[in-house]
């Protein structure tokens, strides 16, 4: 039976390419008094509710999704935390 | 007997949910130049035996995710694809660029503009020689100057330097922003564009993708016509092929 998973994908510019989203934050941050801030990255937190079979089935599938549509190969990373959706679980345990 | 192409062209102009530029390329093609232009809605598969084919500007799917992410899986594309393999001449102007590099159809990305403003101006750019046969810009010169609105926050050109190398070495890139001199530098860069480039083709030449919009400066009560010089290069181009027919677009 399919077990719901939860992926938290996080997508950020690769380091080579200029963040000016981060720098303005950056900029922000050090104008409001915390001077030691010396870096930021802006970035994308996208969380994923889907199902799949088991674990490496989940790991394959938020893999995929990353390679085909969530991050830009040419200027994007992506990394993600996948964890079963316990909520759902819960809910199943005490309907 | 090859027969040339004599008729006005027709063009397909593509519409996803969010262009906003369609309806001025269409006026520019039908109106000002008395050609042919039909809207092609994304879900659509066929261009209608199209010459040419147009990916507009604007927010297509919102621009959600990044822009033109989501443009490029509509079933239009696949369609696109085929056309510019064939060797159709395909422009994608703002938007309508993102979708191609999104889809892979040209190389690098746009992100946002490095001072984060959303850019609405005129923008002088500098035409540079290419070395592919060059269906959008067959008319003009290496080192001509051309006046074109520009309208986005995300034009910065971006690749790696192995790739800007390659563009640069294999003649590919069409456009830069420039001064009214014509001098390429930070200072003429209206988004911080990797090597001033605002327009670049793919290595046959039939795809064009530009951050400018050539459909806004078409007509001198809109401020100026060197758009029409792409426009008037293509018509030139397509008059140069056999007739569609022959080509088996």
């Amino acid at each position: 039976m399919p077990v719901r998973w939860l992926a938290e994908v996080h997508v950020a510019l690769r380091s080579g390419i200029n963040d000016p989203e981060g720098q303005t934050i950056g900029s922000a941050l050090r104008s409001l008094g915390y001077a030691s801030v010396s870096d930021v990255r802006s970035g994308k937190l996208l969380r994923i509710a889907f199902e799949a079979e088991d674990h490496a089935a989940a790991e394959a599938a938020v893999d995929e999704m990353c390679r085909r549509l969530l991050a830009s190969p040419v200027m994007e990373t992506a990394s993600w935390e996948l964890r079963a959706d316990e909520q759902q679980d819960a809910e199943e345990a005490n309907p | 007997m090859t027969t040339l192409m004599t008729r006005p062209p027709s063009v397909a102009v593509v519409v996803f949910p969010g262009t906003w530029s369609e309806r001025d390329f269409v006026h520019v093609a039908s109106t000002v130049l008395g050609w042919n232009a039909n809207l092609v809605w994304h879900t659509e598969s066929d261009l209608g035996g199209a010459d040419a084919v147009v990916l507009p500007g604007g927010f297509a799917h919102g621009d959600h995710l990044r822009t033109g992410a989501i443009a490029r899986f509509s079933p239009v594309m696949r369609a696109v694809e085929a056309f510019a393999d064939a060797g159709g001449p395909v422009i994608g102007s703002c938007n309508g660029f993102q979708v191609l590099t999104e889809e892979g159809m040209l190389p690098g990305a746009l992100v946002r503009n490095d001072h984060l403003e959303f850019r609405c101006d005129w923008q002088w750019l500098r035409v540079e020689r290419l070395q592919s046969a060059n269906a959008w810009l067959g008319d003009l010169a290496d080192g001509d100057r051309i006046r074109l609105p520009i309208s986005h926050g995300e034009g910065r050109y971006v690749a790696d330097a192995e790739t800007l190398d390659a563009l640069e070495r294999d003649g590919r890139v069409a456009l830069r922003y420039a001064d009214g001199e014509g001098r390429v530098g930070a200072d003429a860069n209206p988004n911080g564009s990797e090597r001033g480039i605002a327009g670049i083709v793919n290595e046959r030449g039939n795809v064009l993708g530009l951050m400018p919009h050539p459909e806004r400066a078409a007509e001198p009560e809109m401020g100026g016509t060197d758009g029409l010089r792409l426009f008037r290069s293509l018509e030139r181009w397509l008059q140069r092929q056999p007739a569609a027919a022959e080509r088996r677009l």
